[in-house]
Protein backbone atom coordinates (compact mmCIF):
# COMPACT_ATOMS: atom_id res chain seq x y z
CA UNK A 1 0.00 0.00 0.00
CA UNK A 2 1.91 3.02 -1.17
CA UNK A 3 0.46 6.10 0.50
CA UNK A 4 1.85 8.80 -1.36
CA UNK A 5 0.71 12.74 -0.85
CA UNK A 6 0.39 14.80 -3.67
CA UNK A 7 -0.57 18.47 -3.02
CA UNK A 8 -3.17 20.21 -5.00
CA UNK A 9 -3.90 17.36 -8.07
CA UNK A 10 -5.84 19.50 -9.78
CA UNK A 11 -3.31 22.00 -10.53
CA UNK A 12 -0.81 19.40 -12.32
CA UNK A 13 -1.66 20.01 -15.88
CA UNK A 14 -1.81 23.47 -16.02
CA UNK A 15 -3.06 25.32 -19.53
CA UNK A 16 -6.29 25.34 -21.72
CA UNK A 17 -7.64 21.66 -21.76
CA UNK A 18 -10.74 22.61 -22.81
CA UNK A 19 -9.30 21.80 -26.52
CA UNK A 20 -8.14 18.44 -25.81
CA UNK A 21 -12.03 17.35 -25.19
CA UNK A 22 -13.15 19.49 -28.32
CA UNK A 23 -10.77 18.06 -30.44
CA UNK A 24 -11.78 14.47 -29.48
CA UNK A 25 -15.29 15.60 -30.12
CA UNK A 26 -14.00 16.62 -34.44
CA UNK A 27 -12.26 13.49 -34.46
CA UNK A 28 -15.47 11.63 -33.77
CA UNK A 29 -16.95 13.33 -36.41
CA UNK A 30 -14.95 11.92 -38.91
CA UNK A 31 -17.08 8.13 -39.60
CA UNK A 32 -19.66 10.71 -40.17
CA UNK A 33 -18.25 12.96 -42.41
CA UNK A 34 -16.71 9.98 -44.15
CA UNK A 35 -20.73 8.51 -45.28
CA UNK A 36 -21.64 11.60 -45.65
CA UNK A 37 -18.81 12.56 -48.19
CA UNK A 38 -19.82 8.62 -49.74
CA UNK A 39 -23.33 9.17 -50.11
CA UNK A 40 -24.03 13.19 -50.68
CA UNK A 41 -20.67 13.82 -52.59
CA UNK A 42 -18.18 17.18 -52.15
CA UNK A 43 -20.73 18.99 -50.52
CA UNK A 44 -20.13 17.91 -46.81
CA UNK A 45 -16.00 18.42 -47.08
CA UNK A 46 -16.86 22.22 -48.80
CA UNK A 47 -19.26 22.77 -45.92
CA UNK A 48 -16.48 22.23 -43.69
CA UNK A 49 -14.13 23.66 -45.69
CA UNK A 50 -15.81 26.82 -45.74
CA UNK A 51 -17.40 26.83 -42.27
CA UNK A 52 -14.08 26.36 -40.46
CA UNK A 53 -11.68 29.09 -41.20
CA UNK A 54 -14.90 31.40 -41.02
CA UNK A 55 -15.70 30.33 -37.75
CA UNK A 56 -11.86 30.98 -36.35
CA UNK A 57 -12.08 34.36 -38.19
CA UNK A 58 -15.44 35.23 -36.30
CA UNK A 59 -14.34 34.11 -33.07
CA UNK A 60 -10.65 35.68 -33.49
CA UNK A 61 -12.26 38.91 -34.34
CA UNK A 62 -15.07 38.94 -31.31
CA UNK A 63 -12.41 37.68 -28.98
CA UNK A 64 -10.54 41.16 -29.66
CA UNK A 65 -13.42 43.12 -29.75
CA UNK A 66 -14.03 42.11 -26.65
CA UNK A 67 -10.61 42.53 -25.21
CA UNK A 68 -10.11 38.57 -24.68
CA UNK A 69 -6.25 37.06 -25.14
CA UNK A 70 -7.39 35.41 -28.85
CA UNK A 71 -4.62 32.69 -29.34
CA UNK A 72 -5.45 31.29 -26.05
CA UNK A 73 -9.24 31.15 -26.36
CA UNK A 74 -9.20 30.18 -29.80
CA UNK A 75 -6.79 26.91 -28.94
CA UNK A 76 -10.00 25.54 -26.97
CA UNK A 77 -11.36 24.07 -30.32
CA UNK A 78 -15.12 25.63 -29.41
CA UNK A 79 -15.12 27.68 -32.53
CA UNK A 80 -14.14 24.55 -34.86
CA UNK A 81 -16.90 22.16 -33.20
CA UNK A 82 -19.58 24.65 -33.37
CA UNK A 83 -18.34 24.99 -37.40
CA UNK A 84 -18.41 21.37 -37.76
CA UNK A 85 -21.56 20.46 -36.52
CA UNK A 86 -23.60 23.17 -38.09
CA UNK A 87 -21.63 22.01 -41.73
CA UNK A 88 -22.49 18.55 -40.86
CA UNK A 89 -26.09 19.21 -40.19
CA UNK A 90 -26.52 22.08 -43.38
CA UNK A 91 -27.65 20.20 -46.58
CA UNK A 92 -24.18 19.08 -49.09
CA UNK A 93 -25.83 21.28 -51.80
CA UNK A 94 -25.32 24.88 -49.37
CA UNK A 95 -24.42 27.92 -51.45
CA UNK A 96 -21.33 29.66 -49.77
CA UNK A 97 -23.22 32.62 -48.19
CA UNK A 98 -25.70 30.24 -46.35
CA UNK A 99 -22.67 28.61 -44.90
CA UNK A 100 -21.16 32.02 -44.14
CA UNK A 101 -24.65 33.41 -42.51
CA UNK A 102 -25.22 30.27 -40.85
CA UNK A 103 -21.77 30.33 -38.85
CA UNK A 104 -21.34 34.37 -38.49
CA UNK A 105 -25.00 33.67 -36.34
CA UNK A 106 -24.01 30.60 -34.38
CA UNK A 107 -20.67 32.55 -33.37
CA UNK A 108 -21.18 36.25 -32.94
CA UNK A 109 -24.84 35.82 -31.77
CA UNK A 110 -25.85 32.84 -30.28
CA UNK A 111 -22.56 32.29 -28.26
CA UNK A 112 -20.12 35.32 -27.66
CA UNK A 113 -23.25 38.06 -27.56
CA UNK A 114 -24.38 35.68 -24.42
CA UNK A 115 -20.78 35.75 -23.40
CA UNK A 116 -18.65 33.49 -24.73
CA UNK A 117 -18.10 29.52 -24.36
CA UNK A 118 -19.84 28.53 -21.08
CA UNK A 119 -22.05 31.20 -21.19
CA UNK A 120 -24.22 30.48 -23.86
CA UNK A 121 -27.81 29.08 -22.91
CA UNK A 122 -28.40 27.78 -26.38
CA UNK A 123 -26.25 25.52 -28.62
CA UNK A 124 -24.45 28.10 -31.13
CA UNK A 125 -24.89 25.18 -34.33
CA UNK A 126 -28.32 24.88 -33.49
CA UNK A 127 -29.58 28.38 -33.29
CA UNK A 128 -26.97 28.81 -36.55
CA UNK A 129 -28.91 25.87 -37.72
CA UNK A 130 -32.57 27.03 -36.93
CA UNK A 131 -31.55 30.61 -38.13
CA UNK A 132 -30.85 28.94 -42.14
CA UNK A 133 -34.48 27.03 -41.46
CA UNK A 134 -36.48 29.84 -40.74
CA UNK A 135 -35.04 32.67 -43.04
CA UNK A 136 -33.98 30.15 -46.30
CA UNK A 137 -36.49 27.16 -46.18
CA UNK A 138 -35.99 26.29 -49.62
CA UNK A 139 -32.06 26.25 -49.44
CA UNK A 140 -31.50 24.17 -46.30
CA UNK A 141 -34.28 21.28 -47.73
CA UNK A 142 -32.07 20.46 -50.42
CA UNK A 143 -30.86 17.82 -49.63
CA UNK A 144 -29.43 15.01 -52.45
CA UNK A 145 -30.69 11.67 -52.59
CA UNK A 146 -28.21 9.26 -51.61
CA UNK A 147 -25.74 7.66 -54.16
CA UNK A 148 -26.36 10.36 -56.58
CA UNK A 149 -23.68 12.03 -55.51
CA UNK A 150 -22.60 15.23 -57.85
CA UNK A 151 -19.44 15.68 -59.48
CA UNK A 152 -16.77 17.73 -57.69
CA UNK A 153 -17.13 20.66 -60.41
CA UNK A 154 -20.93 19.99 -60.29
CA UNK A 155 -20.07 20.48 -55.97
CA UNK A 156 -17.95 23.65 -56.46
CA UNK A 157 -20.52 24.94 -58.97
CA UNK A 158 -23.47 24.70 -55.95
CA UNK A 159 -20.54 26.01 -53.81
CA UNK A 160 -20.79 29.13 -55.44
CA UNK A 161 -24.37 29.56 -56.01
CA UNK A 162 -23.81 29.44 -60.12
CA UNK A 163 -25.34 26.19 -60.33
CA UNK A 164 -28.98 25.10 -59.62
CA UNK A 165 -28.75 22.10 -57.07
CA UNK A 166 -32.62 21.02 -58.33
CA UNK A 167 -31.34 18.48 -59.85
CA UNK A 168 -29.49 16.40 -57.76
CA UNK A 169 -31.63 16.85 -55.08
CA UNK A 170 -34.41 14.35 -53.71
CA UNK A 171 -36.67 13.63 -50.80
CA UNK A 172 -34.95 12.61 -47.76
CA UNK A 173 -36.54 9.53 -46.15
CA UNK A 174 -38.17 11.97 -43.31
CA UNK A 175 -39.73 14.07 -45.96
CA UNK A 176 -41.08 11.16 -47.73
CA UNK A 177 -42.66 9.91 -44.97
CA UNK A 178 -44.21 13.39 -44.02
CA UNK A 179 -45.34 13.67 -47.07
CA UNK A 180 -47.72 9.76 -47.29
CA UNK A 181 -47.69 9.47 -43.74
CA UNK A 182 -51.97 7.79 -43.41
CA UNK A 183 -51.40 6.14 -47.16
CA UNK A 184 -50.16 2.71 -46.41
CA UNK A 185 -49.83 2.17 -50.55
CA UNK A 186 -47.56 5.24 -51.25
CA UNK A 187 -45.74 4.26 -48.51
CA UNK A 188 -45.02 1.25 -49.57
CA UNK A 189 -44.43 2.01 -52.82
CA UNK A 190 -41.60 4.53 -51.73
CA UNK A 191 -38.85 3.24 -52.41
CA UNK A 192 -36.07 5.79 -49.88
CA UNK A 193 -37.92 4.29 -47.25
CA UNK A 194 -36.40 0.74 -47.29
CA UNK A 195 -33.16 0.18 -46.76
CA UNK A 196 -31.75 -2.27 -45.34
CA UNK A 197 -32.63 -1.69 -41.27
CA UNK A 198 -34.20 1.95 -42.22
CA UNK A 199 -34.01 5.04 -44.83
CA UNK A 200 -32.05 4.61 -47.60
CA UNK A 201 -28.96 6.27 -47.14
CA UNK A 202 -29.52 8.09 -44.05
CA UNK A 203 -29.11 4.69 -42.00
CA UNK A 204 -25.52 4.88 -42.84
CA UNK A 205 -25.30 8.46 -42.12
CA UNK A 206 -27.05 7.52 -38.24
CA UNK A 207 -24.70 4.29 -37.83
CA UNK A 208 -21.86 6.39 -38.57
CA UNK A 209 -22.56 9.13 -36.21
CA UNK A 210 -23.18 6.17 -33.84
CA UNK A 211 -19.68 4.61 -34.08
CA UNK A 212 -18.59 8.24 -33.19
CA UNK A 213 -20.89 8.39 -30.37
CA UNK A 214 -19.22 5.34 -28.79
CA UNK A 215 -15.64 6.38 -29.18
CA UNK A 216 -16.64 9.52 -27.44
CA UNK A 217 -18.35 7.43 -24.58
CA UNK A 218 -15.31 5.21 -24.64
CA UNK A 219 -13.08 7.79 -24.39
CA UNK A 220 -15.13 9.11 -21.38
CA UNK A 221 -15.65 12.86 -23.10
CA UNK A 222 -19.58 12.41 -22.46
CA UNK A 223 -21.72 10.59 -20.02
CA UNK A 224 -24.07 7.76 -20.94
CA UNK A 225 -27.18 9.63 -19.75
CA UNK A 226 -27.95 12.24 -22.31
CA UNK A 227 -27.98 9.71 -25.67
CA UNK A 228 -29.34 6.91 -23.66
CA UNK A 229 -32.00 8.59 -22.03
CA UNK A 230 -32.97 10.41 -25.57
CA UNK A 231 -33.02 7.84 -27.55
CA UNK A 232 -35.52 5.77 -24.71
CA UNK A 233 -37.58 8.41 -25.10
CA UNK A 234 -38.32 8.42 -28.59
CA UNK A 235 -38.31 4.95 -28.66
CA UNK A 236 -40.93 4.85 -25.94
CA UNK A 237 -43.42 7.42 -27.15
CA UNK A 238 -42.97 6.36 -30.70
CA UNK A 239 -43.41 2.48 -30.02
CA UNK A 240 -47.15 2.58 -29.36
CA UNK A 241 -48.06 4.56 -31.65
CA UNK A 242 -46.26 2.92 -34.01
CA UNK A 243 -47.94 -0.56 -32.68
CA UNK A 244 -51.44 1.44 -32.96
CA UNK A 245 -51.27 2.67 -37.04
CA UNK A 246 -48.30 1.85 -38.48
CA UNK A 247 -48.93 3.83 -41.96
CA UNK A 248 -49.41 6.58 -39.67
CA UNK A 249 -46.67 6.62 -37.52
CA UNK A 250 -43.22 5.63 -38.52
CA UNK A 251 -41.40 2.78 -36.67
CA UNK A 252 -39.12 3.43 -33.57
CA UNK A 253 -35.91 2.17 -35.69
CA UNK A 254 -37.03 4.55 -38.55
CA UNK A 255 -36.66 7.55 -35.94
CA UNK A 256 -33.97 6.34 -34.70
CA UNK A 257 -31.76 5.65 -37.98
CA UNK A 258 -33.19 8.98 -39.54
CA UNK A 259 -32.38 12.73 -39.47
CA UNK A 260 -30.17 13.99 -37.20
CA UNK A 261 -31.62 11.29 -34.53
CA UNK A 262 -27.79 9.94 -33.44
CA UNK A 263 -26.04 12.79 -34.22
CA UNK A 264 -28.33 14.61 -31.86
CA UNK A 265 -27.77 12.28 -29.38
CA UNK A 266 -24.66 11.62 -28.94
CA UNK A 267 -23.15 15.15 -30.83
CA UNK A 268 -25.70 18.17 -30.13
CA UNK A 269 -27.43 16.90 -27.13
CA UNK A 270 -24.36 16.35 -25.33
CA UNK A 271 -22.92 20.12 -25.34
CA UNK A 272 -21.82 20.51 -21.73
CA UNK A 273 -22.46 24.14 -21.62
CA UNK A 274 -26.20 24.21 -23.30
CA UNK A 275 -27.73 20.85 -21.35
CA UNK A 276 -28.74 19.97 -17.95
CA UNK A 277 -25.83 19.36 -15.76
CA UNK A 278 -26.73 16.65 -12.65
CA UNK A 279 -27.24 12.61 -13.73
CA UNK A 280 -31.06 13.09 -12.71
CA UNK A 281 -31.42 16.22 -14.73
CA UNK A 282 -29.35 14.67 -17.76
CA UNK A 283 -31.85 12.25 -18.24
CA UNK A 284 -34.98 14.36 -18.17
CA UNK A 285 -33.56 16.91 -20.27
CA UNK A 286 -32.75 14.30 -23.13
CA UNK A 287 -35.76 12.06 -22.43
CA UNK A 288 -37.73 14.66 -23.25
CA UNK A 289 -35.82 15.76 -26.64
CA UNK A 290 -36.27 12.43 -27.31
CA UNK A 291 -40.07 12.84 -26.98
CA UNK A 292 -40.18 16.28 -28.71
CA UNK A 293 -38.28 14.61 -31.75
CA UNK A 294 -41.23 12.14 -32.16
CA UNK A 295 -43.54 15.26 -31.86
CA UNK A 296 -42.18 17.96 -34.06
CA UNK A 297 -41.65 15.17 -36.91
CA UNK A 298 -45.34 14.20 -36.82
CA UNK A 299 -46.94 17.05 -36.40
CA UNK A 300 -44.41 19.58 -36.81
CA UNK A 301 -43.68 21.56 -40.22
CA UNK A 302 -40.19 21.13 -40.60
CA UNK A 303 -38.36 18.07 -42.21
CA UNK A 304 -36.25 17.80 -38.77
CA UNK A 305 -36.59 18.47 -35.12
CA UNK A 306 -33.82 17.67 -33.80
CA UNK A 307 -32.49 20.92 -33.60
CA UNK A 308 -35.88 22.68 -32.37
CA UNK A 309 -36.32 19.79 -30.07
CA UNK A 310 -32.41 20.79 -28.32
CA UNK A 311 -33.25 24.31 -28.51
CA UNK A 312 -36.18 23.99 -26.73
CA UNK A 313 -34.93 21.57 -24.03
CA UNK A 314 -31.50 24.20 -23.37
CA UNK A 315 -34.59 26.25 -22.71
CA UNK A 316 -35.56 24.33 -19.82
CA UNK A 317 -32.04 23.14 -18.41
CA UNK A 318 -31.93 25.56 -16.31
CA UNK A 319 -35.44 24.68 -14.34
CA UNK A 320 -34.46 21.09 -14.78
CA UNK A 321 -31.10 21.96 -12.77
CA UNK A 322 -32.68 23.98 -10.21
CA UNK A 323 -35.44 20.83 -9.47
CA UNK A 324 -32.36 18.25 -9.82
CA UNK A 325 -29.91 19.48 -7.19
CA UNK A 326 -27.88 16.57 -6.02
CA UNK A 327 -26.87 16.53 -2.27
CA UNK A 328 -23.91 18.21 -1.17
CA UNK A 329 -21.66 16.47 1.10
CA UNK A 330 -22.65 17.82 4.91
CA UNK A 331 -25.47 19.21 3.52
CA UNK A 332 -29.93 18.05 3.21
CA UNK A 333 -31.01 17.82 0.31
CA UNK A 334 -32.40 21.51 -1.20
CA UNK A 335 -36.50 21.18 -1.06
CA UNK A 336 -37.22 22.45 -4.51
CA UNK A 337 -41.15 23.52 -5.13
CA UNK A 338 -42.18 22.41 -1.75
CA UNK A 339 -43.88 24.99 0.51
CA UNK A 340 -41.92 25.60 3.83
CA UNK B 1 -39.03 78.17 -15.14
CA UNK B 2 -39.90 75.15 -17.38
CA UNK B 3 -36.70 73.99 -19.14
CA UNK B 4 -37.92 72.63 -22.84
CA UNK B 5 -34.57 71.78 -23.62
CA UNK B 6 -34.53 69.17 -21.10
CA UNK B 7 -37.76 67.71 -21.90
CA UNK B 8 -36.82 67.56 -25.31
CA UNK B 9 -33.42 66.14 -24.80
CA UNK B 10 -34.86 63.41 -22.26
CA UNK B 11 -37.86 62.22 -25.00
CA UNK B 12 -35.62 61.71 -27.68
CA UNK B 13 -32.84 60.47 -26.22
CA UNK B 14 -31.90 60.51 -22.54
CA UNK B 15 -35.55 58.37 -21.59
CA UNK B 16 -36.16 57.05 -24.80
CA UNK B 17 -39.66 55.41 -24.23
CA UNK B 18 -38.29 52.63 -26.65
CA UNK B 19 -34.43 52.22 -26.02
CA UNK B 20 -34.27 53.04 -22.44
CA UNK B 21 -37.91 52.65 -20.53
CA UNK B 22 -38.47 49.77 -22.81
CA UNK B 23 -41.85 50.33 -22.90
CA UNK B 24 -44.66 49.95 -25.38
CA UNK B 25 -42.49 47.11 -26.91
CA UNK B 26 -45.50 44.80 -27.94
CA UNK B 27 -46.33 47.58 -31.10
CA UNK B 28 -42.58 48.42 -31.21
CA UNK B 29 -41.31 44.82 -31.92
CA UNK B 30 -45.21 43.54 -33.94
CA UNK B 31 -45.78 46.12 -36.60
CA UNK B 32 -42.01 47.36 -37.32
CA UNK B 33 -41.75 45.40 -40.45
CA UNK B 34 -41.65 48.42 -42.63
CA UNK B 35 -41.01 52.11 -42.63
CA UNK B 36 -44.63 52.61 -43.54
CA UNK B 37 -45.97 50.47 -41.32
CA UNK B 38 -43.56 51.98 -38.60
CA UNK B 39 -44.15 55.55 -39.65
CA UNK B 40 -47.82 54.67 -39.31
CA UNK B 41 -48.41 53.44 -35.94
CA UNK B 42 -45.31 56.18 -34.81
CA UNK B 43 -47.42 58.93 -35.85
CA UNK B 44 -50.59 57.43 -34.11
CA UNK B 45 -49.08 56.77 -30.93
CA UNK B 46 -46.98 60.50 -31.05
CA UNK B 47 -50.56 62.23 -31.63
CA UNK B 48 -52.27 60.28 -28.65
CA UNK B 49 -48.87 60.98 -26.36
CA UNK B 50 -49.50 64.84 -27.01
CA UNK B 51 -53.49 65.00 -26.90
CA UNK B 52 -53.60 62.96 -23.91
CA UNK B 53 -50.66 64.94 -21.92
CA UNK B 54 -52.72 68.60 -22.76
CA UNK B 55 -55.71 66.86 -21.77
CA UNK B 56 -54.61 65.01 -18.32
CA UNK B 57 -52.61 68.36 -17.44
CA UNK B 58 -55.78 70.84 -17.72
CA UNK B 59 -57.73 68.44 -15.25
CA UNK B 60 -54.74 67.61 -13.02
CA UNK B 61 -56.45 69.68 -10.25
CA UNK B 62 -60.05 67.95 -10.46
CA UNK B 63 -58.85 64.57 -10.72
CA UNK B 64 -58.43 62.70 -7.07
CA UNK B 65 -55.12 60.39 -6.59
CA UNK B 66 -58.10 57.46 -5.84
CA UNK B 67 -59.39 57.80 -9.35
CA UNK B 68 -56.76 58.90 -11.83
CA UNK B 69 -55.30 56.57 -13.87
CA UNK B 70 -59.20 55.14 -14.61
CA UNK B 71 -59.74 58.93 -15.42
CA UNK B 72 -56.29 59.13 -17.57
CA UNK B 73 -57.11 55.81 -19.14
CA UNK B 74 -60.74 56.48 -20.42
CA UNK B 75 -59.14 60.31 -21.59
CA UNK B 76 -56.34 58.02 -23.66
CA UNK B 77 -59.18 55.59 -25.12
CA UNK B 78 -61.09 57.97 -26.21
CA UNK B 79 -58.42 59.83 -28.40
CA UNK B 80 -56.97 56.40 -29.84
CA UNK B 81 -60.89 55.88 -30.73
CA UNK B 82 -60.74 59.08 -32.88
CA UNK B 83 -57.56 58.31 -34.32
CA UNK B 84 -58.25 54.97 -34.99
CA UNK B 85 -61.37 56.27 -36.84
CA UNK B 86 -58.81 59.38 -39.16
CA UNK B 87 -56.95 56.36 -40.24
CA UNK B 88 -60.04 54.00 -40.75
CA UNK B 89 -61.21 57.15 -42.95
CA UNK B 90 -57.96 58.73 -44.46
CA UNK B 91 -55.31 55.47 -44.79
CA UNK B 92 -57.54 52.44 -44.77
CA UNK B 93 -54.89 50.29 -46.26
CA UNK B 94 -52.85 51.18 -43.55
CA UNK B 95 -55.48 50.95 -40.93
CA UNK B 96 -56.28 47.01 -42.10
CA UNK B 97 -52.20 46.36 -42.44
CA UNK B 98 -51.92 47.80 -38.53
CA UNK B 99 -55.34 46.25 -37.58
CA UNK B 100 -55.29 45.32 -33.72
CA UNK B 101 -52.42 47.69 -33.16
CA UNK B 102 -53.90 50.94 -34.02
CA UNK B 103 -56.50 50.28 -30.63
CA UNK B 104 -53.86 48.26 -28.95
CA UNK B 105 -52.21 51.98 -28.04
CA UNK B 106 -54.30 52.26 -25.40
CA UNK B 107 -52.52 49.91 -23.56
CA UNK B 108 -49.11 51.41 -25.01
CA UNK B 109 -47.42 51.80 -21.28
CA UNK B 110 -45.51 55.00 -22.45
CA UNK B 111 -48.08 56.66 -22.74
CA UNK B 112 -50.19 56.30 -19.21
CA UNK B 113 -46.73 56.69 -18.26
CA UNK B 114 -46.40 60.16 -19.55
CA UNK B 115 -49.66 60.85 -18.37
CA UNK B 116 -48.97 60.16 -14.99
CA UNK B 117 -45.37 60.71 -14.10
CA UNK B 118 -45.09 63.86 -16.00
CA UNK B 119 -48.51 65.50 -17.22
CA UNK B 120 -49.97 65.10 -14.17
CA UNK B 121 -47.71 67.23 -12.24
CA UNK B 122 -47.03 69.95 -15.05
CA UNK B 123 -48.60 72.53 -16.66
CA UNK B 124 -50.27 72.20 -20.21
CA UNK B 125 -47.45 73.67 -22.57
CA UNK B 126 -44.47 71.48 -21.04
CA UNK B 127 -47.14 68.68 -21.18
CA UNK B 128 -47.47 68.78 -24.64
CA UNK B 129 -43.60 69.31 -25.44
CA UNK B 130 -43.15 66.37 -23.10
CA UNK B 131 -45.92 64.18 -25.06
CA UNK B 132 -44.35 65.45 -28.63
CA UNK B 133 -41.00 64.58 -27.49
CA UNK B 134 -41.60 61.21 -26.16
CA UNK B 135 -44.08 60.50 -28.94
CA UNK B 136 -41.06 61.57 -30.99
CA UNK B 137 -38.32 59.76 -29.97
CA UNK B 138 -40.69 56.37 -29.72
CA UNK B 139 -41.21 57.47 -33.68
CA UNK B 140 -37.64 57.86 -34.73
CA UNK B 141 -37.05 54.53 -32.54
CA UNK B 142 -39.67 52.59 -34.68
CA UNK B 143 -38.82 54.03 -38.01
CA UNK B 144 -35.21 52.86 -37.62
CA UNK B 145 -35.93 49.61 -36.75
CA UNK B 146 -38.68 49.46 -39.89
CA UNK B 147 -35.69 50.38 -41.87
CA UNK B 148 -33.49 47.87 -40.79
CA UNK B 149 -35.94 44.92 -40.72
CA UNK B 150 -37.60 46.35 -44.24
CA UNK B 151 -33.91 46.55 -45.72
CA UNK B 152 -32.22 43.15 -43.99
CA UNK B 153 -35.47 40.98 -45.12
CA UNK B 154 -36.87 42.21 -47.99
CA UNK B 155 -34.24 44.53 -50.04
CA UNK B 156 -36.10 47.58 -50.07
CA UNK B 157 -36.74 50.92 -48.27
CA UNK B 158 -40.05 52.51 -48.33
CA UNK B 159 -42.08 51.03 -50.03
CA UNK B 160 -46.42 50.83 -50.40
CA UNK B 161 -45.51 54.63 -48.72
CA UNK B 162 -48.56 55.47 -50.69
CA UNK B 163 -50.64 53.89 -48.33
CA UNK B 164 -49.61 56.97 -45.70
CA UNK B 165 -49.19 59.45 -48.11
CA UNK B 166 -51.03 59.54 -51.16
CA UNK B 167 -50.68 58.36 -54.55
CA UNK B 168 -47.89 60.47 -55.18
CA UNK B 169 -45.91 58.64 -52.65
CA UNK B 170 -45.85 55.14 -54.45
CA UNK B 171 -42.30 56.05 -56.13
CA UNK B 172 -40.08 56.63 -53.35
CA UNK B 173 -39.56 53.18 -52.85
CA UNK B 174 -36.04 52.35 -52.85
CA UNK B 175 -34.75 48.91 -53.89
CA UNK B 176 -31.52 48.63 -52.39
CA UNK B 177 -30.50 45.25 -54.14
CA UNK B 178 -32.13 43.97 -57.07
CA UNK B 179 -33.14 40.64 -57.44
CA UNK B 180 -33.07 40.25 -53.40
CA UNK B 181 -33.79 36.60 -52.06
CA UNK B 182 -34.87 38.18 -49.09
CA UNK B 183 -34.31 37.28 -45.18
CA UNK B 184 -36.54 36.04 -43.04
CA UNK B 185 -35.53 36.62 -39.74
CA UNK B 186 -35.39 40.19 -40.15
CA UNK B 187 -39.38 40.21 -41.39
CA UNK B 188 -40.15 37.72 -38.63
CA UNK B 189 -40.62 38.65 -34.90
CA UNK B 190 -37.10 37.75 -33.61
CA UNK B 191 -36.07 39.57 -36.37
CA UNK B 192 -37.61 42.41 -34.08
CA UNK B 193 -35.76 41.44 -30.90
CA UNK B 194 -32.63 41.26 -32.36
CA UNK B 195 -32.90 44.49 -33.89
CA UNK B 196 -33.89 46.77 -30.95
CA UNK B 197 -31.35 44.91 -29.16
CA UNK B 198 -29.03 46.21 -31.32
CA UNK B 199 -30.47 49.78 -31.35
CA UNK B 200 -30.13 49.66 -27.68
CA UNK B 201 -26.63 48.70 -27.94
CA UNK B 202 -25.93 51.54 -30.27
CA UNK B 203 -27.22 53.60 -28.17
CA UNK B 204 -25.39 53.04 -25.11
CA UNK B 205 -21.81 52.66 -26.98
CA UNK B 206 -22.74 56.38 -27.90
CA UNK B 207 -23.80 57.72 -24.28
CA UNK B 208 -20.16 55.42 -23.30
CA UNK B 209 -17.87 57.34 -25.42
CA UNK B 210 -19.44 60.79 -24.96
CA UNK B 211 -19.42 60.33 -21.65
CA UNK B 212 -15.69 59.68 -21.94
CA UNK B 213 -15.30 62.49 -23.85
CA UNK B 214 -16.72 64.52 -20.86
CA UNK B 215 -14.45 63.06 -18.57
CA UNK B 216 -10.94 63.42 -20.98
CA UNK B 217 -12.40 67.08 -21.29
CA UNK B 218 -12.80 67.98 -17.72
CA UNK B 219 -9.67 66.30 -16.96
CA UNK B 220 -7.54 68.05 -19.69
CA UNK B 221 -8.48 71.48 -18.75
CA UNK B 222 -6.27 72.72 -16.13
CA UNK B 223 -8.23 73.71 -12.45
CA UNK B 224 -5.18 75.27 -11.00
CA UNK B 225 -2.23 76.98 -12.79
CA UNK B 226 0.50 75.20 -13.69
CA UNK B 227 3.87 75.62 -15.11
CA UNK B 228 3.89 76.34 -18.88
CA UNK B 229 4.96 73.39 -20.87
CA UNK B 230 6.88 75.38 -23.74
CA UNK B 231 8.38 72.17 -25.78
CA UNK B 232 7.06 68.69 -26.73
CA UNK B 233 9.55 66.93 -25.34
CA UNK B 234 12.10 67.51 -22.35
CA UNK B 235 15.43 66.41 -22.80
CA UNK B 236 17.71 66.57 -20.45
Amino acid sequence: MSLITVTSPHATRPGNRTGIFMRQVVYATLPGVAVMTWLFGWGTLLNLFIAIPVALAAEAAVLKARGRAVRFALADWSAVVTAVLLALSIPPTSPWWLIVIGVLFSIVVAKHLYGGLGMNPFNPAMVGYVVLLISFPLEMTRWIAPHEAPSWFDSVRMLLASANADSFTGATPLDSFRTWAGNAEQLAAEPILHGNFAGVGWEWVNAAFLLGGLYLLARRIISWHIPVAMLAGLIVIALPFWLYDSARYASPLFHVFSGATLFGAFFIATDPVSAATSRYGKLIYAALIGVLVWVIRSYGGYPDAVAFAVLLMNLSAPTIDYYTQPRTYGHHKPKRGVAP
Amino acid sequence: MTDYRKISLDGLWNNNPATVQILGLCPLLAVSGTVVNALGLGLATMAVLAGSNICVSLIRHYVTDAIRLPAFVMIIAALVTVIEMLMQAFTFELYEILGIFIPLIVTNCAVLGRADAFAAKNPPLPALIDGLMMGLGFLIILVILGALREALGLGTLFSNMDLLFGPMASEWQITLIADYRGFLLAVLPPGAFIGLGLIIAGKNIIDKQLKDRAKRLADASPKTSRRVRTTGSVSG
